[in-house]
């Protein structure tokens, strides 16, 4: 598939607010279910398992117009939960049959309990992990709540899931997080090959599309991004972090590029790469799950850091192995998880002598000037230092 | 969240013709209570005695007093500087040290408060604490709290987290997993900071004290059953669950505070009182609101002020139960210790549902006999706020009765609006008479 193919498919499914890929695979797939969940990371290999589709949510983007939602929220509340809403409220998740509410903060917590208000016909999960990391702990109560996740969709499935059945669903998602690592692995060895904007629109085209067909096309980007020689720029190479949430419009994304910044990693749609390694496909299989989830996962602000030092490990890590150069901090405004967590990283970059630069956003900011120069300053600023 | 113990609004205090001031014994004992615990805080270290903070919400204070530890409560630190004028330069400068404006202000009030030299509400040093206990019960934000504050000064962080009642109830495996950390992982944690080894029986005698206060301070609220009712169940609330929301749950001292406590409000009722205020008593019961949501503490007085000049009375409100629900039965067990510490953490109301949470204020507005619902509505705090337009049209619907939507913060002063709070009030209690008019009720 030509290049220019992959990526406008991708931006149609990434447009599409009404969620036609959901209803045609439904339509394809008589008396089958799909489940919405939304950030930042649920099992999703359980929902695959029990036959359903998996479609993760991250809110309405710039292109929503959100009237509804509005009306459940103050001002001073960040704005995926309302545009969530407003999915929900205009019908436009109607394909959906389930929602899950992972444990990521307070807004979505709460957005759980008021889904089970304003949708009392379907299913609503609240999906609690654990902040305990010792197996005999955390990972008894985590492999107890996967156990539970599992019975409500073999409920609603109307048939067992067997452990089979989960063996087989989590060698689909390793192959898709190999594909998914190789895509990362790709674009920070050659960003220039495959910008930002391109990788994330794949990666949210994984959001609607059953896994296997997602992995060949990350597969097939990645051959024809490979295949089509573009021009090297003399860019900043950048970490962008504090987005795992609500998102960024897509035009942010392009402005950082534009204005001179390599993303060589960032943690857009981190669901598909929260487990960081292959996770076993023998042995019980939701033991599998809890242990990949306590010990092979990443770190991120809605976990606890049990101690001082590791605060900031996979950030530096990132910014070690992809070889940037600076840290863009770019965080939904009134987001607590991300705003909290922001000095504490701050501080450990610091002492570790990588530039930063941060601002915020909500999914609908329109003004991308002020973005761009800042980025471009932040830029221009790295391009001084190491010159220097 | 929490308590103002400590920092009491004296009577008459802002009264234009000075009147004879009325305390009560209970507020001696309870003023004297807490600065005493920040007078234990400040000579922790001469004495060789470690320090803990934790939070109000899931609040282990019987627990850390198996192992000697002096208690610090960060929100309540962050709530005594609000009444005392100082939060606002407290948050301006952890926001200057980099913290963002869109965070929870106690968390900045804290910093703030290290920052500018560890000195405590009452003037006296308030020494960075040797452990965090983390009771993560009901908000996101006390864990990065913890981390933050790790971060910065040092200490230890200990983990206790408290899964969320989503569904509604308490899941046996909810209640395992949080024993099993309270054995497995606090415990022996708090053992080997403090270099006290845990005794069981030593914690069931805490847990007796416990009980009996408990079952006093829910006498004391329900008073507001009656009509007119002698406690006002927030503003003055937020008086009465000091000592038990904070250091002091499980001491005689407690015990005593809230034996005397309740003596006192059931001879007010006895003599047909209303609430005392910081003005002498209650002009008059006109209006019987439930509020949800916790208050503004930079205004707190003129905030107050709003409500009885209008003869308005809280008969109760969701917040003081922030730091444990006890109204509808649940006790500190000394028959089942970490059981029920597990199940008073579990039970705290921002760990509850919106289910649970719309219900609760739905029976209390039948029980106390209210004629609507206020929600304020803190900019700071998520777990609280996310969500409060639907509990309000929900109850709303299912009760029949006019809800009021209010806006403020805890101890930013800059997010508090005196004309904009007055005018809706206004139109509420407006809203409140034309309902009864039509109902043709006088
Ligand atoms: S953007 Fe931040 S505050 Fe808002 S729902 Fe997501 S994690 Fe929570
Ligand atoms: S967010 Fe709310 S519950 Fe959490 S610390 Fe702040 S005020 Fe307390």
């Amino acid at each position: 598939m030509r290049l220019a193919d992959i990526v406008a498919r991708c931006e149609a499914l990434f447009e599409d607010l009404e969620f036609r890929a959901v209803r045609e695979w439904k339509a394809a797939h008589p008396g089958a279910k799909a489940i919405g969940y939304m950030p930042i990371y649920v099992p999703r290999e359980i929902v695959h398992a029990a036959g359903m589709l998996p479609v993760g949510l991250f809110g309405g983007g710039d292109q929503l117009e959100v009237i509804q939602g509005d009306a459940y929220y103050q001002s001073y509340i960040c704005r995926i939960p309302r545009s969530t809403l407003e999915l929900g409220l205009t019908r436009r998740l109607d394909c959906l049959d389930g929602m899950l509410f992972p444990s990521i903060c307070d807004v979505i917590r709460n957005l759980s309990g008021m889904w089970q208000i304003l949708f009392p016909d379907k299913y609503v999960k609240y999906f609690d992990v654990p902040q305990n990391y010792d197996d005999a702990v955390g990972g008894a109560f985590y492999r107890h709540e996967l156990a539970s996740l599992r019975d409500d969709l073999a409920r609603l499935a109307g048939r067992p899931v067997s452990d089979d059945d989960l063996r087989g669903s989590i060698a689909a998602y390793n192959e898709n997080r190999r594909a998914v690592r190789d895509l990362y692995a790709f674009r920070a060895a050659r960003p220039w090959q495959a910008p930002t904007a391109e990788v994330y629109l794949v990666l949210r085209a994984g959001c609607v599309l059953p896994v296997e067909e997602h992995t060949r096309l990350v597969r097939d980007y990645l051959a024809a991004a490979e295949a089509t020689p573009r021009p090297k720029r003399d860019n900043a190479r950048v970490v962008l972090t504090g987005a795992f949430c609500e998102q960024p419009p897509l035009a942010l994304i392009k402005s950082i590029e534009r204005a001179g910044c390599y993303i060589v990693d960032d943690d857009f749609v981190l669901v598909q790469r929260w487990l960081v390694e292959d996770v076993p496909e023998s042995g019980d299989p939701l033991d599998a799950l809890a242990r990949a989830f306590l010990h092979r996962s990443t770190q991120t602000s809605s976990r606890y850091d049990e101690k001082r030092e590791d605060k900031g490990r996979t950030l530096l890590a990132q910014v070690k192995s992809r070889g940037a150069e600076g840290v863009i901090f770019a965080a939904p405004s009134f987001c607590d998880p991300a705003l909290l967590e922001r000095p504490m990283l701050q501080d450990v970059l610091a002492r570790h002598g990588i530039p930063y630069t941060a601002f915020k956003y909500a999914e609908n900011t329109g003004q991308m000037a002020p973005i761009r120069e800042q980025a471009g300053t932040f830029a221009d600023s790295i391009k001084l230092w190491t010159a220097a | 969240m929490s308590t103002p113990a400590g920092s009491r609004a004296t009577p008459a205090a802002q009264t234009t013709t000075p009147k004879a001031v009325v305390k009560e014994d209970a507020m001696w004992l309870q003023k004297a209570l807490i600065n005493r615990n920040y007078h234990d805080l400040a000579t922790a270290r001469e004495r060789g005695r470690k320090i803990a903070a934790t939070f109000v919400p899931g609040n282990l204070n019987e627990l850390l007093m198996c192992f000697d530890f002096a208690r610090s409560l960060p929100e309540t630190n962050a709530l005594q500087n609000a009444l005392r004028k100082r939060s606002g330069k407290l948050v301006m400068e952890a926001e200057r040290d980099g913290q963002s404006e869109d965070v929870c202000t106690y968390v900045k009030a804290d910093i703030g408060m290290f920052l500018q030299g560890e000195v405590g509400p009452t003037g006296e040093p308030l020494p960075r604490p040797d452990v965090l206990l983390l009771s993560y019960t009901g908000c996101f934000t006390f864990m990065k709290w913890f981390e933050l504050i790790r971060h910065k000064f040092g200490g230890e962080t200990v983990m206790l987290h408290v899964p969320y009642q989503a569904d509604g109830r308490i899941r046996p495996a909810m209640r395992d997993y949080v024993v099993k950390q309270l054995r497995e992982t606090v415990i022996p944690a708090l053992e080997r900071i403090s270099g006290v080894k845990f005794d069981i029986d030593r914690l069931r005698e805490y847990l007796k004290e416990s009980q009996k206060a408990e079952e006093d301070l829910v006498a004391v609220l329900q008073t507001a059953k009656h009509r007119p009712s002698p406690i006002d169940g927030y503003f003055g609330a937020v008086y009465y669950i000091g000592p038990i929301f904070t250091a002091f749950r499980g001491t005689p001292e407690a015990t005593e505070y809230y034996r005397v406590l309740r003596a006192e409000i059931e001879a007010r009722l006895r003599a047909g009182k209303g609430p005392l205020t910081p003005e002498g008593d209650h002009p008059g019961e006109k209006y019987r609101l439930v509020v949800e949501g916790p208050p503004n503490w930079t205004h707190f007085r003129d905030f107050w002020k709003m409500f009885y000049d209008e003869g308005a009375v809280v008969v109760a409100s969701t917040y003081s139960k922030v730091g444990g629900v006890y109204d509808f039965g649940f006790r500190h067990d000394p028959a089942r210790p970490l059981e029920s510490l597990a199940e008073y953490c579990l039970g705290c109301y921002t760990n509850l549902n919106f289910a649970q949470r719309i219900d609760m204020i739905c029976r209390y507005m039948d029980d106390y006999r209210a004629d609507g619902l206020l929600v304020n509505s803190i900019k700071s705090c998520n777990s609280f706020s996310a969500g409060q337009l639907l509990i309000l049209r929900e109850v709303e619907k299912r009760t029949g009765r006019p809800a009021a939507f209010i806006e403020s913060d805890l101890v930013d002063p800059r997010y508090f609006s005196a004309a904009n709070i007055r005018n809706r009030l206004e139109s509420y209690f407006q809203m409140i008479r034309q309902k009864r008019l039509a109902a043709g009720v006088h």
